[in-house]
């Protein structure tokens, strides 16, 4: 017998599911397909970080709309507002913020579970395809919008075998705003 | 709702994807429009089979085509179906007032033809989520006035 408190966790986990199913579907059906049209892995890791990259240029608008959060003081802001404010609104996890470097320029995000990856299986063929690539793009799309360039990269993916899935991001430089001459 | 986003954008992107990818795009359309529909199709399946994991067995095939307008539509469109019309031999109109899809296209006249590439993936998933309870159709879509637009599912005798 359950209690009421597991029935209605259960109910809610099965009824928030299905929606974020619609996109890891969707973006499983994505993933295919590139492999069908590319060669090989690195083609596919390419062309889905291009497509995060398209995708995160729009989602910070959408984003900073619907948070009205204000600018970030700092990297370490930053980080905390794409990890508990971002990753929560979208795809409804919270990855943890660890692995500060000591210059306070790199950080990870810890993802204990990807929602991406639900009912992925990687086959032995398509070892180094990094299936979750499009997360890169997206992060490095959304920074360089406000004005960070970052590297972001996956350090540790559950898919090829590791336990957390951990993304890696690196501030590079400031990227400076270009008024147009004129202009007070 | 922001859950929503993600889907909306990815949708988008992989429209913008598979037009920028055809070699010949203006004649290729039919290719494009088709590889879209495929995409939906299999997405459909799969979503049709966790949403039914528990439920009861369908009565018969217009039960099927409510669940489909009420529940299926909830779970991808957070809506409902607006109309849902048959001639009770085996053709539905389905009528989404406000397509979610569509809301990104303003609603001039010039994007009326551009409305197909933005239809063909939700037809396929209509198409896939009835083959997964065993029901083979033919699904299309048309817009008449934007963000209205209707899907027709014929469904094929096996």
């Amino acid at each position: 017998m359950q209690s009421r408190n597991e029935w209605r966790r259960m109910k809610g986990r099965r009824e928030g599911a299905s929606n974020s199913e619609l996109f890891t579907l969707t973006y499983g059906a994505l993933v295919t397909q590139l492999c069908k049209d590319y060669e090989n892995d690195e083609e596919v890791n390419k062309q889905l970080d291009k497509m995060g990259y398209n995708i995160g240029v729009r989602l910070i608008e959408d984003f900073l709309a619907r948070s009205s959060i204000g600018r970030c003081q700092d990297f370490r802001e930053t980080a905390d507002v794409i990890a508990k404010v971002a990753f929560k609104m979208y795809l409804g996890i919270t990855p943890s913020v660890t692995n500060w470097s000591p210059a306070g320029d790199e950080f990870s995000l810890i993802l204990e579970n990807n929602p991406l990856v639900d009912f992925v299986e990687l086959p032995d063929n398509h070892s180094t395809l990094v299936y979750s690539s499009l997360l890169c793009g997206v992060l490095r799309g959304a920074l360089e919008m406000v004005q960070m360039a970052v590297d972001v990269r996956f350090a540790q993916d559950t898919l090829r075998g590791d336990s957390v899935t951990e993304i890696r991001m690196k501030f590079i430089k400031r990227i400076e705003e270009n008024l147009p001459a004129g202009d007070e | 709702m922001a859950d929503e986003a993600p889907f909306q954008f990815l949708h988008n992107e992989v429209l913008q994807y598979i037009y920028k990818s055809a070699e010949n795009g203006e004649t290729d359309n039919g290719r494009n429009i088709a590889k879209l529909e495929n995409m939906g199709f299999r997405v459909g399946q799969g979503l049709m089979e966790r949403l039914t994991k528990d439920t009861a067995r369908f009565k018969d095939e217009l039960d099927i085509m409510k669940f489909v307008c009420k529940d299926f539509w909830t779970c991808v469109f957070k809506k409902q179906i607006d109309n849902l019309r048959t001639n009770h031999q085996g053709i539905y109109v389905l009528q989404d007032n406000k397509f979610r899809l569509l809301s990104q296209l303003s609603a001039g006249k010039q994007y009326l033809e551009q409305a197909p590439k933005y239809l063909a993936f939700t037809c396929g998933l209509v198409r896939g989520a009835l083959s997964n309870l065993g029901v083979k159709s033919i699904v299309t879509a048309e817009v008449s006035v934007m963000p209205a637009c209707k899907f027709q599912i014929m469904i094929q005798k096996m």
